[in-house]
């Protein structure tokens, strides 16, 4: 079986501060991670490569060149080899962009059963590049899986989360899934494996190497416009009401009245 | 800058094992039952942490001396004991056979060491030779194949539950109480007349056991004569000349955890209406605290890096890495505790621990007198 795996290298947002003027991310000094939900999906993959060594698993990521950093983790994990799509072209590229350029780059790596993608990237939390890629690859594509029930030929049957509840889907292969972190436990890298990711050799491509034209990537081709970003004032404290049930009901009237919120 | 970016993984690799696995949880009940678990321990050896140098036709991970120093270090900051666990079969167990070993030796005993389904204890030590490690009473008489070896080893790390140890015994009589004559031998814990005495009441580093090994007509074949007859006091100072890379590592390690806490604490303990950080006498603490750590560390990676490098100045280097470092380990965790006040004095608080595991660090493989001997002599003999 062959396995593609997506990755982002996100800023560590438990660290991470909103600068109060400007509303952006400062993201100086802020350590960069593999996104906590891909993490999720190179493990899904890995464990269906245990179960059948023969499986092969790619890893397949847009960033800036320090990128490769994270898919030597990914490769330290147990991945067997890794693309970087970087390229100043694919710069301010949002979901839309970005989507275009990973399906290319899954075309140019060539055959595959599944695709894994985390759920979200910690840094945008859109949800939108795993769906976007498979609509432009022309396959199904399963959000929010938090089990593998069952790989058949041509199929999988997997388990999709809801908020009350799961769905269990049986989808066509070639499908993509974006796992959720109930998914699994991703395993550790070990330390020969990392001594063996900085021997191995990660394929960099720009939009040549995929077959992409300058206006279908990065800010060209990105319909989205940031007008303003910006962190929410912080609210003040909550109130704590006393009493009986009726009491708090009647005392919670008459403070929403007072302020004409009722 | 020392550091790769493949170090850097491998720090991320460590911090992430020990946030995740060592607990508050899994090390309080470690102090309690006295058992360290045999699943973390797979879990580490998973992880490669118990053949970090060895290499990989071994068994090993084929890795440099800079990253078992980050592995100790981020291990120790949470668990000095899971820096045992750690620097035994990569120093002590591992390197007396990596020095001396035949091809033979390195297929049959590194592999299992390097991946912890074998436990491999170090004996030297003996009732009456400890820094006179020269002394050593403990005999080998060669009877045909075989050597009949009598005698009494002490405090060795790990020996109740070891699989095999290296024992060092006098082969050549004629020598006396000199440094000549003593040979290394690979023993089967369960060959006829091994035993062990009781394991140790420590004061730290409860979770791996200490005990005596006992030896009463052990007869051991030649074959598992470690290196050179009679020469086995060298490759024992030269295991131990390495080994003193790893108690360094871990005194910066556990020293980093004292200090973390003292600053934690400082920042939350009100006293006199302000945090107890306020005062110029806890911030000054803290101040020296951070800088004699940082003075140990590049003392620390500065001999690792000169070991991966082959330099002969790596001997001198780790002897006066762990000379410094775990002083001031001890320095570092007295003042942590004095922080804490009498919440220092109280199991609950991690620096109660943290002081009397490190306790250990200046007297185990060399002593600081031991080390301040190496040193001095490397200087006068010129």
């Amino acid at each position: 079986m062959k396995i593609i795996v997506c990755a982002k290298q996100v800023p560590d947002t438990n660290e991470v501060k909103i600068d109060p003027v400007k509303g952006t991310l400062i993201r100086d000094g802020v350590p960069s991670i593999l996104n906590p939900d891909d993490a999720n999906a190179l493990e899904a993959a890995l464990q269906l490569k245990d179960a059948n060594p023969d499986t092969t698993i790619s890893v397949l990521s847009m960033g800036p060149p320090q990128a490769t950093y994270m898919l030597r983790e990914c490769l330290a994990m147990g991945a067997d080899d890794a693309y970087l799509l970087s390229s100043r072209t694919f710069g301010g590229a949002d979901t839309c962009a970005t989507s275009t350029t990973i399906a290319a780059g899954v075309r140019a790596i060539g055959d595959f059963d599944i695709i894994f993608a985390g759920r979200q990237a910690i840094d945008g939390d859109t949800a939108q590049v795993g769906p976007q890629t498979a609509q432009r690859l022309g396959i199904p594509s399963v959000t929010y899986v938090q089990k593998i029930r069952e790989i058949k030929k041509g199929s999988v049957i997997v388990e999709r989360q809801l908020e009350d509840g799961y769905e269990v889907i049986e989808v066509k292969t070639p499908v993509l899934l974006t796992a959720v972190k109930e998914l699994n436990t991703p395993r550790y890298m070990s330390v020969e494996r990392i001594e063996d990711a900085y021997k191995a050799e990660i394929k960099i491509w720009d939009e040549n190497n995929v077959n992409l034209k300058p206006e279908d990537c990065g800010l060209k081709a990105s319909p989205t416009q940031i007008l303003r970003s910006f962190a929410p004032a912080p609210k003040g404290k909550g109130e704590m009401l006393a009493g009986t049930v009726t009491e708090m009901a009647a005392t919670l009237v008459g403070k929403l009245q007072e302020l004409h919120v009722i | 800058m020392i550091f790769s970016e493949k170090h850097d993984l491998v720090r991320k690799l460590a911090r992430d094992f020990a946030e995740t696995e060592l607990t508050k949880e899994v090390l309080d009940e470690i102090e309690e039952t006295g058992t360290y678990p045999t699943e973390l321990l797979a879990k580490m050896g998973k992880a490669g942490f118990f053949g970090i140098k060895t290499p990989k036709e071994y068994g090993g991970q084929g890795s440099d001396y800079i990253s078992y120093v980050i592995v100790l270090e981020e291990l120790g900051r949470v668990s000095a004991v899971t820096d045992i666990w750690v620097s035994a079969p990569n120093s002590l167990g591992g390197g007396p056979l990596m020095l001396a070993g035949t091809p033979e030796q390195l297929k049959k005993y590194l592999p299992p060491i390097a991946t912890g389904e074998k436990i491999m204890a170090f004996a030297l030590t003996e009732p009456e030779a400890g820094s006179d490690a020269g002394g050593t009473r403990a005999t080998a008489v060669r009877d045909g194949d075989y050597y009949v070896l009598n005698g009494r080893k002490t405090f060795i790390t790990t020996a109740p539950v070891a699989d095999w140890a290296i024992i060092y015994a006098k082969t050549d009589p004629s020598q006396g109480k000199s440094s000549r004559g003593i040979s290394a031998f690979i023993v089967d814990m369960k060959l006829p007349g091994v035993s062990c005495g009781k394991a140790e009441h420590k004061m730290g580093i409860i979770g791996c056991p200490t005990s005596d090994i006992i030896l009463e007509d052990v007869r051991v074949h030649k074959d598992d004569l470690l290196g050179e007859e009679n020469r086995g006091f060298q490759n024992a100072m030269k295991t131990l000349d390495i080994g003193r890379i790893g108690v360094a590592a871990m005194s910066i390690g556990v020293a980093q955890g004292a200090l973390d806490e003292a600053i934690k604490y400082s920042k939350e303990r009100k006293q006199f209406g302000q945090r107890i950080a306020d005062f110029e006498a806890i911030s000054f603490m803290i101040a020296d605290m951070a800088t004699k750590l940082q003075a140990a560390k590049e003392l620390v990676y500065r001999a690792a890096q000169l070991k991966d490098a082959g330099s002969s100045e790596a001997g001198v280097a780790a002897s006066m890495a762990k000379y410094y470092a775990s002083e001031i380990c001890n320095e570092i965790a007295g003042k942590a505790v004095q922080i804490h006040g009498g919440y220092g004095y109280i199991k609950e608080y991690k620096v109660e621990r943290i002081y009397r595991d490190c306790r250990v660090f200046t007297i185990f493989e060399g002593t600081s007198q031991v080390q301040q001997m190496v040193i001095s002599a490397a200087l006068l003999k010129k």
